[in-house]
């Protein structure tokens, strides 16, 4: 069952030079772990928050956001907090930013709880050492009179993981969940993240900027340029054979950690901003393959890779490029 | 052959606690060495010692034969100390004076340095900002009209301006995007190969190290745990610690759940 | 980094997020001090009449040809006295605010960039000076050295310095860690030359601000002053002192003298006000972006 279906969407804000989303298409169906991959300013996290119906006031928005078959765009309030209290929660970046800092975890868990569901005290504070548990804390009932400095940024992430999972939603949009933790403390996350998708039959939407991520924990991966969808894959196979030239470009950039150690490719230039516009494809301008009189006269459609079951490229030069040398295949 | 840095024994504390204890390593000319670790392992703290910014509680900093002292008194003794070694900051958006166009910055440190010569000046801050891949455009900029990835450069530039012995990078690529990182990486390993400099790269990112750098040192909590050529650090980690952090890099295949068992049991 | 600017009362607080935020009213008190300032310089050549001679054919007159306002108890000219009144009524608190504003700056810089236990100890100080209010120092200060412009001004400055000091001290503490100062010491800079030439111009803006609200409030504490007989000593015309005089003109029934006085120096308070905050308000802006 698709949970979220996000159709044509396009958000442009007034005194920016192109539109923040330009025609997004995504979905993500009940127990598929999707990725959504892309660079500061490629409109990843305004895809996500368009899923709790989280846009940026001054927007004008065209398109529609179906969660679980109903539209969010222009939805009334009594819809939009019966989706995000129930059926969709976000996890953030920051856990530290997401968090009154003064208040006890036990508040910050339970109240939500109280307030939406009307549930008393004592339901509240079940459910919210049920919720700790299930994130892998190690002493539920101690954490619930915490404050937010006593835990580390990990602990803290599975917390608010535990707070997205208060309403048992089946849709959870995770915007760069471990940017801001260790190394060693992402891996954490993400394994909690997968065991409880997992157990839960969740749908889980993974925001981030590292291509290598994506491809490691999902299974269908979206990359996005300037506010467009440029490709959309498997994971094995766009990390194995990246059709569209930015995400080649992605992982031209990426240094391997094994394997022969070439000089990197990077792409020139720098992602195209807000106040940037192009009349054609957005990358051209960066992109290698680019030629004039071809690339820059209409923004290419995301449309199927000719001989690619399930894969989509907005390129116009696609079938013809060059295969990718395949880069080696780590353990 | 002198060592271009040799550190030995490097100390700080604050209050009650430990932030770096026990930091050694030398780095021959033109050498590159990776302080790989994550939050709390001490490896900005020592960056910031190799230069002056922090005084080490105990031990030495040796640059060229030279001791460095951890207090500079005097205008030649701080341009001497400045010479030795130079350091990159990671976010390139704090790291530069927003009042100062890049050129104006460049030129600053290079009438600091002696260079009289407002003609000679300007040649040199041309042939810096050519060496990170920028031009007269960028030259003329406020930092706030140029975007992350080139200011990084103009922080860049701006190190190499004073030609130090050693560039420390403390965290200096990690934020930028991919795309624009590898940009700087590659900058990076240029001057490393044209000047001769030496680098010290603190980072969280082991791939990233491993692009820069022949040798790495692992901080844990402010004590080196493995200090080895990089490959060998890579294809046969000693230290239970270094291996979690080479497993924690996501790549296909990658299982997660296996790493947060071993941290579990750890 | 923080922009706030310390004003003393919240004068206009409630007022600020409505329709004093408008673009509109900012541009009218800029016009409004600019014509103030160019009615200072000008004022002996302005002015209709001497202000410090009385007429004494026309006391307490009403307006009319002769006297466009009409004069006071004296038989000064009203309209003429609120021209060359401009003069000193300016002047005091621009002394007030260079004064505070030099010295709030060196020291609130030294603290900052000091820091320890020199800036734990200039804190408290400040903490110390911020309990006396600016009207009792200028009055203690009168009474100490007499009447006039010097003594009150001289004691308001100090009075006025700790809000300057305590923004720039704050703004120091969080400016010196920044890596772009860190990176001047490191090319090899002296730390003075750093925190003077370097990190202060980076707070200039602020503290412009800052000094702009103070002006408002130096204006008004002094014409209080003038009022109550302890500064500007008559015949020199001064808007605080024309109050004063008008008490007698004002029981005759003649508000006038009073009046316009007392118009001049709200409307310049209240500009001040709105520019300073306007100047916070763009810095704000700007930093967010």
């Amino acid at each position: 069952m698709t949970l979220l279906s996000v159709e044509g969407l396009t958000v442009e804000l007034p005194g920016s030079a192109r539109p923040v989303l330009d025609a997004v298409d995504l979905s993500v169906a009940a127990g598929e772990v999707v990725g959504l991959v892309g660079e500061s300013g490629s409109g990843k996290s305004v895809t996500a928050r368009s899923a709790l119906g989280l846009l940026p006031a001054k927007a004008r928005v065209t398109g529609r956001v179906l969660v679980e078959g109903k539209d969010l765009v222009g939805a009334d309030a009594a819809h939009l907090r019966e989706v995000r209290t129930g059926v969709a929660s976000m996890v953030f970046q920051d856990p530290r930013a997401g968090i009154n800092p003064v208040r006890r975890i036990g508040d910050f868990l339970t109240e939500p709880l109280r307030l939406t569901k009307g549930w008393s005290k004592r339901q509240a504070e079940a459910r919210a050492l049920e919720l700790l548990a299930a994130v892998g804390l190690p002493d539920p009932p101690r954490h619930l009179r915490q404050y937010p400095h006593q835990l580390s940024g990990g602990m803290l992430q599975r917390v608010m993981i535990a707070g997205a999972l208060a309403g048992e939603p089946r849709l959870l949009l995770c915007d760069e969940p471990t940017t801001a933790l260790d190394v060693s403390t992402q891996a954490e996350i993400l394994a909690l993240l997968g065991g409880l998708q997992r157990e839960r039959g969740l749908g889980l939407l993974l925001i981030t900027h590292d291509i290598e991520l994506a491809a490691a924990s999902c299974d269908r991966v979206y990359v996005m340029y300037a506010g467009r969808i440029v490709e959309e894959a498997s994971a094995g196979e766009l990390f194995g054979s990246p059709r569209h030239p930015y995400t080649r470009g992605l992982l031209g950039s990426t240094p391997p950690l094994t394997g022969p150690l070439e000089r990197l490719r990077p792409v020139p230039g720098a992602p195209m901003s807000l106040a940037e516009s192009a009349p054609g494809c957005a990358f051209a301008a960066r992109c290698d393959f680019a030629e004039p009189g071809r690339c820059d006269q209409s923004p290419p459609r995301l449309l199927p890779v000719p001989g690619a079951a399930d894969r989509s490229a907005a390129c116009v030069r696609v079938a013809e490029l060059p295969p990718v040398v395949a880069t080696e295949v780590r353990s | 052959m002198t060592a271009l840095l040799e550190v030995t024994d490097l100390r700080k504390t604050y209050g009650g606690t430990t932030a770096v204890d026990g930091v050694s390593f030398t780095l021959p000319p033109g050498g590159a060495l990776g302080l790989v670790g994550e939050s709390g392992s001490g490896k900005t703290t020592t960056a910031r010692m190799l230069v002056g910014l922090e005084r080490p509680d105990s031990g030495s900093i040796t640059v060229l034969g030279q001791p460095l002292g951890a207090q500079v008194r005097g205008r030649a003794a701080r341009l001497a100390r400045a010479k030795a070694i130079q350091i990159v900051f990671q976010d390139p958006y704090l790291s530069l004076d927003a009042r100062l166009t890049i050129g104006a910055t460049l030129d600053g440190v290079l009438r600091l340095h002696g260079q009289g010569d407002r003609v000679a000046r300007a040649a040199r801050i041309r042939e810096l900002l050519g060496q990170v891949g920028l031009g007269d455009r960028e030259a003329a900029a406020l930092p706030r009209h140029l975007s992350g990835g080139q200011r990084q450069r103009a922080a860049i530039a701006r190190a190499l301006a004073v030609e130090p012995a050693v560039l420390v990078l403390d965290e200096a690529v990690s934020a930028l995007d991919v795309s624009v990182q590898a940009q700087v990486l590659n900058v990076l390993t240029d001057i490393r190969r044209e000047a001769g400099i030496g680098l010290v790269f603190v980072s969280h990112d082991l791939a990233v190290v491993r692009y820069v750098c022949d040798e790495a040192l692992v901080l844990l909590r402010g004590r080196p745990v493995e200090h080895r050529p990089m490959e060998e650090l890579l294809d046969n980690p000693d230290h239970d610690y270094t291996r979690l952090l080479l497993d924690s890099v996501p790549h296909p295949g990658w299982d997660p759940e296996s790493i947060a068992r071993r941290r579990r049991a750890a | 980094m923080s922009t706030t600017v310390l004003v003393r009362r919240p004068l206009l607080g409630r007022l600020r997020g409505g329709f004093l935020a408008q673009g509109w009213l900012f541009r009218v008190c800029l016009v409004l001090l600019v014509g103030f300032v160019v009615v200072a310089v000008f004022a002996p050549w302005l002015a209709p009449q001497d202000p410090t001679m009385g007429d004494f054919a026309n006391t307490m007159a009403g307006p009319g040809a002769d006297h466009l306002l009409g004069t006071d108890q004296g038989g000064h000219d009203t309209f003429s006295a609120l021209l060359v009144g401009a003069r000193t009524s300016l002047l005091g608190p621009l002394g007030v605010v260079v004064f505070s504003t030099v010295v709030g700056i060196a020291v609130g810089l030294f603290s900052g960039w000091r820091g320890g236990w020199v800036d734990a100890v200039i804190g408290r100080v400040l903490d110390i000076l911020f309990a006396f209010p600016s009207l009792l120092l200028a009055i203690l200060a009168v009474a100490l050295f007499g009447k006039g412009l010097g003594a009150p001004v001289l004691a308001m400055a100090v009075a006025y310095m700790p809000y300057t000091a305590r923004l720039v001290r704050g703004l120091t503490a969080q400016e010196k860690n920044r890596p772009y100062v860190s990176a001047y010491l490191v090319q090899g800079h002296a730390p003075v030359y750093v925190a003077v030439r370097r990190l202060l111009p980076n707070l200039g803006p602020t503290v412009l601000a800052q000094s702009t609200v103070n002006f408002g409030y130096a204006l008004l504490d002094l014409a209080a002053l003038s009022f109550l007989g302890l500064g500007v000593q008559p015949p020199t015309p001064d808007w605080g002192a024309m109050i004063n005089q008008a008490e007698a003109a004002v029981l005759q029934g003649q508000p006038l003298s009073a009046v316009v006085p007392a118009v001049a120096v709200v409307l310049v308070v209240v500009a001040f006000n709105v520019v300073g905050e306007q100047f916070g308000d763009q810095l704000a802006r700007r930093d967010a972006k």
